[in-house]
């Protein structure tokens, strides 16, 4: 991946950056320059949220056959997060043994090294969830 | 709107064609499909093409051009369109040659879809399957596209209760379908005990949940109605097509369990064809996954919604049962040449509602359906038939 590419995003991928729509209130992740509730009428109203990083497990997988960069790491569970904010965003989960993961799990936001490029690459920072303490 | 008929169709074997070539594939459908309508060349308007990555998969863009060229179409100098959206790319050609017939432009298009994905490893075809799904913030994560749809399958087993035997049950099904087949890629019948034994892929989805990696192409000759008399005594006529798309990634799906796509491309078809699920016998529905095909024919209101797993398990679906799904042996065992899929499927169609189906023939087949998904729900195309005659 281009080093631009990844580097613009960083913003949302490092400390879950979304919008909060100044006509509804709903929010976003990650940020959005138009509500898919409000349309037009939330153009330019589109306020930045800071995520607090707290939510639940809606639905998760564990992943066996798995893309060239995350082969060390199979088998590895993915979900997708319900946030306290009510917006959902998909991310793995860690701490936690496939088996005991469980859907309504409240998990947290933290922030760990989600792949390289190659050998010598650049390395790409995000977030990932792990069960709530 | 003019009335559009579907004259001829053409497809090649599906499966892991190591000696042919996408041009050899496109072409070789293309030719079948104008044979079988009885058409001179000179009698062609216009050529669309169902394509979703050859730039990724053989390095190769601009193929709607190169396919007309390599069919001997060049000096012809033909308007070509090659078109995208996921693995619903010939579903959406098709519409399209629809529309340019329907609007009095075109008489006669030629509608292929093709894709040659086995010149790139597993690996790099499932990771070129994934960019149909959101490459920032799905895939990035490490979300895979089987991941994706093992998502839905788990969120459907946790609302409805669906269970894996119910799953593995649609594998069954379409591979005894396949077994038919003989285009198909798996013309071999399957245990429940296979599919459920098989290595996880992504947990609730095992190895035979999945599709599989094809070569393949298959094409449909459109014609306008009166036309297409003149043609065939069997003009297949397309009373309905409705297309929707959704947000792209699943995560921002209002509900997990069912497409909203689906749903809203089911529902415009059948208004325009002015029928109900109920009238049609035959569907072909995109399954890619095998929870795909039980939110498939939920979605169409084949069945009540989370009823999609016993109804499969019951043989509703099976062939010659309530309504025949994927008789010929749907992705899941025809194959799975993503650009090919929903062309192929109008194909299958066709031969079902013209009485060409042969063991695999649904008895008093008048009316028949496709469903075609692009990503993992962000794009679903239904086109309904009926024999014209």
């Amino acid at each position: 991946m281009a080093i631009p590419r990844f580097w613009r995003e960083i913003q949302s991928r490092y400390n879950l950056i979304g919008t909060k729509c100044g006509s509804c209130g709903k929010v976003d992740f990650p940020p959005r320059a138009v509500c898919p509730t409000c349309g037009r009428r939330s153009v330019g109203k589109m306020e930045r949220l800071h995520l607090k990083g707290k939510g639940a497990v809606v639905t998760y997988t564990v992943i066996h056959d798995a893309p060239a960069q995350f082969e060390m790491q199979k088998p590895y569970v993915m979900a997708i997060i319900q946030m306290d904010e009510g917006v959902r965003l998909t991310s793995q989960l860690i701490d936690v043994k496939p088996e005991n993961v469980k859907i309504g799990m409240k998990v947290q936001a933290t922030f760990r090294k989600l792949g390289q490029e190659g050998e010598a690459g650049v390395i790409h920072y995000g977030y990932k969830f792990r069960p709530t303490a | 709107m003019r009335d559009v008929a579907v004259i001829g169709v053409g497809e090649t074997e599906f499966g892991e064609l190591w000696d042919r070539s996408f041009r050899d594939l496109g072409i070789e459908a293309g030719l079948k499909a104008i044979q079988d309508a009885k058409l001179r060349s000179e009698d062609i308007d216009a050529v669309y093409i169902g394509n979703m990555s050859a730039g990724k998969f053989i390095d190769q863009e601009h193929v709607s051009a190169l396919v007309a060229d390599y069919a001997g179409l060049a000096d012809m100098h033909l308007p070509t369109v090659r078109v995208e959206g996921g693995g619903a790319c010939g579903a959406i050609a098709l519409l399209q040659g629809r529309l340019a017939i329907a609007s009095g432009m075109y008489d006669i298009v030629v509608v292929g879809g093709a894709e040659k994905m086995t010149d790139v490893s597993e690996v790099q075809a499932a990771e070129i399957l994934s960019s149909t799904a959101d490459q920032e913030w799905e895939t990035v994560f490490g979300a895979t596209f089987a991941g994706l749809y093992a998502m839905m399958a788990r969120r459907h087993m946790y609302e409805y209760h669906t269970t894996r035997e119910q799953m593995a049950a649609v594998a069954v099904k379409n591979h005894k379908n396949g077994s038919l087949n003989p285009e198909a890629q798996f013309q071999k019948e399957i245990t429940l005990e296979t599919v459920l034994h098989a290595p996880w892929v992504a947990e609730p989805l095992g190895l035979f949940d999945c599709a599989p990696l094809s070569d393949g192409a298959a094409a449909v000759v459109l014609c306008e109605m009166q036309k297409a008399r003149k043609f065939t005594d069997t003009p297949i006529r397309i009373l309905g097509s409705g297309q929707a798309s959704d947000f792209l990634a699943l995560h921002d799906r209002r509900d997990l369990t069912m497409m909203d796509a689906t749903v809203v491309a089911g529902k415009r078809a059948f208004q325009e064809a002015r029928l109900e699920p109920k009238d049609v016998q035959v569907a072909e529905v995109h399954d890619n996954f095998t929870i795909s095909e039980i939110l498939a024919i939920e979605d169409l209101r084949f069945v009540e919604k989370g009823k999609g797993g016993p109804a499969t398990a019951d043989g509703l679906t099976a062939l010659n049962g309530k309504i025949s799904v994927n008789t010929s042996g749907g992705l899941k065992a025809r194959g799975q040449p993503v650009g090919a899929t929903g062309v192929a499927q109008a194909v299958e169609i066709v031969r079902q509602l013209r009485g060409q189906a042969g063991k695999r023939q649904v008895v008093g087949a008048r009316r028949g359906l496709t469903h075609t998904l692009g990503g993992t729900g962000a794009t679903a195309v239904v086109h309904i038939f009926e024999r014209g005659d």
